[in-house]
This record gives structure tokens, C-alpha cells and sequence, in this order.
């Protein structure tokens, strides 16, 4: 393969200044929305003391899984040393960091008291899952960020691959230690399982994998820059296994409880009578998310399309925030089971199923997060040279030509 | 500090209001009415309530089950000598009683803001029927301080703690309000303030964007006093609830124990919970 020859966008552009400005005034409409949150408190919310995350913290989810995700590409070129997969590697590992990031922001700027973050890095305790959280997370920008360094000044390309193998790693306990969030709540039937953290590993490729390619089309896209379909091809083909994976462990999940009797009820509310979460569930996580773009990903007659591409990376997108939706909330939303055996009621809405409304501020403030996160891409491409000049098939895979 | 500033300031106030009363010129009709006084006190106000109590359980021939407890020093440590718990009898517990209720709300300043939803509570009355008996019941169902608590567990900045006598608790001063503890909670005991409260109580002070749930009346019971619930329930003479030292074998609440047991609520999870139900039979 011949020496990639790597770009930074103009960015001249009225275009370009147009999105940059578009993703800072949703920012600021997102920091807005936090000030008013926490200004009047969190009744303004569709919070309440039995949904206690909201809308918020599924844009977070969903984020920070999808930034261990997005790193895949890179993962794939140096730790399993597939070349074809090398041009991209420093736009995976940037759309990483800067999801992250955009995820992070969303989750602090929803704490009851985000004023106090110099705490949360100062007091730990180290049984919580949180608090390794909170390490797993600056880990990855450490990383990544080393990871990017290697890869982008000549001086230590030699430290790539231990760079990369470690980014790696990391990443894998990352959303390890995401999905055990819920993986060791014991107290609620929706949780408790340890199958969360490597269905959570499993959701970040697919999810990550659907951002990426997004991303990819659009900049070579809006810059003019080829993009062959020897890179996109192979793409769509790993999203086709990452999306059946994902169903998988969904299927997996599913069927464990309903072995169980005691499971019984949840999974009855989950996928029979859940209302709204059964129906964004079977529509949003299973069918959007998953079956159509399985099936697109497949169908002969759209193979090249890119639009097709963009359409079923958009569905993994909704599928994949369906998914947090459900795990989340719908996972809230079933009462705990304090009396088995017993019909419950209180003051206090014990045995109902809660209701949860996401509030507009809520869904401005996850949005906001996924501004962050595309912004900083956006301006990072210009300043730096992340992306290969040219992705043609003769530069990527030059034994792709017949 | 993990005692809260609330028990300081308790502290102080009841050292300046001994001192004040032994500087008093002896004298003896005087004495006699500080005496009458400070009985008269007791029995409607003050937290120790034992006269009261006495009188009530001598009535009802409930024994004298919910007596002045704490004996440590306030200027000593808490220790794992004891372990604060407390035992519910659900077939004294009153259906559509809420004295437990309205005496936590009024101790420790609940007012709420007419938003059921958000509104704070740290005990709510239970109402249970069972599937397959029909048997109805009621009971109290608060933080049920478990010794390995999940909240302290997830608690990523160890503002959830158990104190060492078994006392589960916020510091209200780490809290980040993340709300995983409220995650965590098998008993949906914990509220995270919504909104600003106002007119805190000095014994239970409290923060918007932190959480917060039953103390089981800490600053009264390092005082010597009982839980505010437990004395409203046996001021209302249904003498419901126990509150006492687990580890005392003698104590009423560990005889009573001993004498016809005590459920668990969660048994399965295996958290040794400070708080014991009985009469839970389906």
C-alpha cells in the first residue's frame, strides 16, 4: 500500500462556518437548558423520585457507548492489522475522544449538583462501579489521545501499536464498566444481569460503527473527496454483524428471563404491555434498529448505494437510542418488587408502573452533547490532519481493482 | 463531621439549657416547678419521652418497649457497639394511619410542594393485599439501613455511608447528586431534592440537587431520643413499632426478636437490614 497522504478540511467554506455555527448555538441552547434545570431544580424535568434518569442521561448512554464504538476502525488497523482500515484510524480514534466528551458533558450538567465536579474527582470510593467509571473515562482520553499522538507525529510512530493495543483494551473495559452500571443494580428485575456489559461491549461497536460512517461520508462528501467502495463496502459488512450481534444478545437477554418465573412479569411488561417502551422497543430497537438494516445491509440491489448506507446508519442510530431508552427507562418504569407475592400501593407510587415524560429542556441538553461531540470533529478536522486525502480504491485497497 | 453539624448544634442547645437550669438559686418550690416542668415537657415534646411512654405502655400492657436508648457520651465516636434498629408489628399497624408519617414530615421539616412526583418523602404508609390470600395489611416502609448497603455501595464519592452503630446517611456535603443510589435502592427509600427547600430544621438539613432519606432521627437518637415515627406511634398507643439496639441482647426490640422473629424485607439480596418486619405472612 502506498504512503496515505493525510488532509485537514479548509474550511473556508459558507458551508462549513454554517455547521460550525448551527452545532455552537445547539451547545449554547444545551447549556442553556442545564442552567434552567438546575436553576429551578429538577421538578421542572420529567424526572421525578421514581424515573431518577431521564432524557439526559440516555443521550449520555448512548454517547459514551458509542465513543469506545467509534474507536473500532482504528482497533481493527493496529491491533488486528487490517491495512485496509489504516487511512481511517485517526478519525476513529478523534470521533472517540469527542464523543466522550459530548457524553460527558451531558451527564455532568444533569447531576443535581454539577458545581461539584472538582468532588467527584477528588472523593472516591472505590466499590462503585461509578468511581471506576469516572477513571475509565479520563483513561480513555489519556489513551486515545496518546494513540492519536503516535499515529500523527513521525517522532514515536514506532510506540503505535502498543499505543493502539492499549487504547484497545481500555476501550473494552470502558463499556465493560458502562453496562455494569445497570449489570450490578441487584435490586431491579430489569437489570441485575451480568450479560449487561457484554451487550453493552457489543452495542458500542454497532453504535460507534453507525456514527462512524456517517461522519466518514459526510466529510468526504461536503470536502469533495473520494471516498471508493472497497472502504465503504467493507464497512457496511462489519455494521451487517455488529447489528446482529447487538440483536443477539438482545435475544439472549430476553430468553434468559423468561426461563425464569420470577421474571415473568418484567419481561411480560417489557415486550407484551409495556405501552410505549414495548412499542419503542419492538419499533425502535428491533425493527428500525435492527431487522430493516440487517436487511438493507444485505439486499443485493442497494448494495453501493450510499444513500441506502446513510439511511441504514441513521436507523442503527435510532435503533441504538431506543435501545438505552428501554434499558433505561422502561427499566425504571417497572415497579420494584419490595413485596412479592402482594398488590402494592402508596403515596409514594409503589407497585405502579412510573410514567415519564422527557421534558423539552431534557432532550436540549442531550442534544446539546451531541453538538459537543460533532463540534469539536468538525473544528478538529480543519486544524489537524485527520483525514486521508484520498479514500479511492486504488489508495485503500489496492488489490481491490479487478 | 459524619455526625452532621445538626447534632452539634443539638448538643449545644441541650448543654446551655442544663447549665442554665442548675445556675438556678436553689429553692425549693422553684425546683419543684422546674420539676413539674420539665416532666410536663417530657411528656409532650421531648424527645426522650420515657414517662410517656410508660404511662402509655403500662396502659396498654404493651411493655415498656421504647425506652431512652443511647447511652454513648456526645463527645465520644460512634461505635460498632450498637446497632440502631427497629422492629414493625404489621398487625398493629393501623390502615390509613399516618401518625408515622406526619410525625417524620414535621421532625424533619417536610413540607413538600404539592408534586407527589417529586416531593420528598422518607416513610409512606404501604398498603398490601395478597394474590393469593386476599389478606390485607398496611405497614411503614422507610430507609430499612441495611448493613452492606447497596447505596453506599454505588456511591461514587462515598457520600452514602453507614454509620458504624448501623445508621445509614447522606453527607449532604459530597453529595454530587448523581442519583445512583437511588438506582441502587431496593426500597425506593431515598428522594433526591427537586427544588429549594426552605425552612430547614437545624436537625436535618438538606440541599437541593442532593439526595436524601430517613436518618432514623440520628440527632435524636445520639441524644438519648427515640425516632419521631416510633414515638408517634406509640404516643397513638398502637405500638407498632420498636426502635432499639440489635446488639443488646436484652433489649426489648432483640427479645422480641428472639421471642417470635423478624422478617427482612429483600431477604434474598442478604443486606442485613436494621429495620425487621413482622406479621408478613401472605
Amino acid at each position: 500500500m502506498s504512503k496515505i497522504e493525510y488532509t485537514s478540511l479548509q474550511g473556508k467554506s459558507l458551508g462549513y462556518f454554517a455547521l460550525l455555527g448551527g452545532l455552537a448555538l445547539l451547545m449554547l441552547i444545551g447549556l442553556a437548558s442545564a442552567y434552567y434545570m438546575e436553576h429551578h431544580g429538577h421538578y421542572v424535568t420529567g424526572m421525578s423520585n421514581q424515573i431518577v434518569w431521564g432524557m439526559p442521561h440516555v443521550f449520555a448512554i448512548f454517547l459514551i457507548v458509542a465513543a469506545s464504538g467509534a474507536l473500532n476502525v482504528a482497533s481493527i488497523a493496529s491491533v488486528f492489522r487490517k491495512k485496509i482500515y489504516e487511512p481511517m484510524a485517526r478519525l476513529s480514534a478523534l470521533l472517540a475522544i469527542s464523543l466522550l466528551a459530548g457524553g460527558l458533558v451531558v451527564l455532568l450538567l444533569d447531576l443535581g449538583r454539577p458545581d461539584r465536579l472538582i468532588i467527584a474527582m477528588t472523593y472516591y470510593n472505590f466499590k462503585s462501579i461509578f468511581a471506576w467509571n469516572i477513571f475509565l473515562y479520563t483513561g480513555f482520553f489519556a489513551f486515545v489521545g496518546a494513540y492519536l499522538w503516535t499515529m500523527m507525529d513521525h517522532t514515536v510512530y514506532r510506540f503505535k501499536p502498543y499505543a493502539g493495543f492499549f487504547a484497545f483494551v481500555w476501550r473494552l473495559i470502558l463499556t465493560t464498566g458502562t453496562g455494569s452500571i445497570f449489570g450490578f443494580l441487584v435490586a431491579r428485575s430489569a437489570y441485575d444481569a451480568a450479560l449487561m456489559a457484554p451487550m453493552f461491549v457489543i452495542m458500542s461497536f454497532s453504535f460507534g460503527l453507525a456514527i462512524f460512517i456517517l461522519v466518514l461520508m459526510a466529510s468526504y462528501k461536503w470536502a469533495n473527496m473520494e471516498l471508493g467502495d472497497a472502504v465503504v463496502s467493507r464497512l457496511r459488512n462489519l455494521l451487517g454483524v455488529f447489528v446482529a450481534s447487538v440483536l443477539y444478545f438482545t435475544a439472549v437477554y430476553h430468553l434468559t428471563n423468561l426461563y425464569a418465573t420470577q421474571h415473568h412479569d418484567v419481561e411480560r411488561f417489557l415486550l407484551l404491555d409495556g405501552g410505549i417502551y414495548t412499542g419503542i422497543f419492538w419499533i425502535g430497537e428491533i425493527i428500525i434498529g435492527g431487522l430493516v438494516p440487517l436487511a438493507l445491509i444485505y439486499a443485493p440491489g442497494v448494495k453501493n448505494c450510499r444513500t441506502t448506507l446513510g439511511l441504514i446508519s441513521t436507523m442503527v442510530i435510532i435503533g441504538g437510542l431506543s435501545k438505552i431508552y428501554t434499558i433505561l427507562i422502561a427499566g425504571q418504569a417497572f415497579p420494584l418488587e419490595i413485596f412479592p407475592g402482594y398488590e402494592v400501593s402508596s403515596t409514594f407510587y409503589d407497585g405502579v408502573i412510573n410514567s415519564y415524560s422527557p421534558s423539552l429542556p431534557e432532550f436540549l441538553l442531550g442534544l446539546g452533547g451531541v453538538a459537543v461531540s460533532l463540534f469539536i470533529v468538525v473544528f478538529a478536522l480543519k486544524v489537524l490532519r485527520f483525514l486521508p486525502a484520498s479514500l479511492a480504491d486504488s489508495v485503500a485497497d489496492p488489490h481491490s481493482a479487478k | 463531621m459524619k455526625d452532621s453539624n445538626g447534632t452539634t448544634l443539638d448538643t449545644k442547645t441541650m448543654v446551655d439549657t442544663t447549665t442554665m437550669m442548675d445556675a438556678e438559686p436553689v429553692n425549693t418550690s422553684r425546683r419543684e416547678f422546674i420539676s413539674k416542668a420539665a416532666v410536663a415537657g417530657t411528656i409532650t415534646i421531648a424527645p426522650g419521652i420515657l414517662l410517656h411512654q410508660t404511662a402509655h405502655a403500662a396502659k396498654s400492657g404493651a411493655g415498656n418497649l421504647n425506652t431512652s436508648v443511647s447511652t454513648r457520651p456526645l463527645d465520644e465516636d460512634v461505635s460498632d457497639k450498637n446497632r440502631w434498629g427497629m422492629l414493625i408489628d404489621t398487625t398493629k399497624c393501623a390502615n390509613g394511619c399516618t401518625e408515622c408519617v406526619d410525625a417524620c414530615n414535621k421532625q424533619n421539616g417536610l413540607s413538600g410542594h404539592g408534586r407527589p412526583q417529586s416531593d420528598t418523602q422518607y416513610i409512606r404508609k404501604v398498603s398490601l393485599k395478597s394474590k393469593s390470600t386476599g389478606h390485607e395489611l398496611s405497614l411503614p416502609l422507610m430507609c430499612q439501613h441495611c448493613e452492606t448497603a447497596p447505596c453506599v455501595d454505588v456511591c461514587p464519592t462515598g457520600a452514602s455511608f453507614v454509620r458504624a452503630d448501623g445508621i445509614a446517611l447522606v453527607d449532604k456535603h459530597i453529595c454530587i447528586g448523581c442519583r445512583y443510589c437511588m438506582m441502587a435502592c431496593p426500597y425506593k427509600a431515598r428522594s433526591f431534592v427537586h427544588e429549594d427547600v426552605e425552612n430547614q430544621k437545624l436537625t436535618a438539613p438538606r440541599g437541593k440537587g442532593t439526595v436524601e432519606a430517613c436518618t432514623m432521627c440520628v440527632t435524636r437518637v445520639d441524644n438519648g431520643g427515640i425516632p419521631a415515627c416510633v414515638e408517634a406511634c406509640t404516643a397513638k398507643n398502637h405500638n407498632a413499632m420498636i426502635f432499639g439496639d440489635l446488639k443488646d441482647p436484652n433489649s426489648p426490640i432483640s427479645q422480641e426478636l428472639k421471642k417470635h422473629g423478624g422478617k427482612q424485607l429483600r431477604s434474598d439480596l442478604a443486606l442485613n437490614t436494621g429495620v425487621r418486619y413482622q406479621g408478613l405472612n401472605e
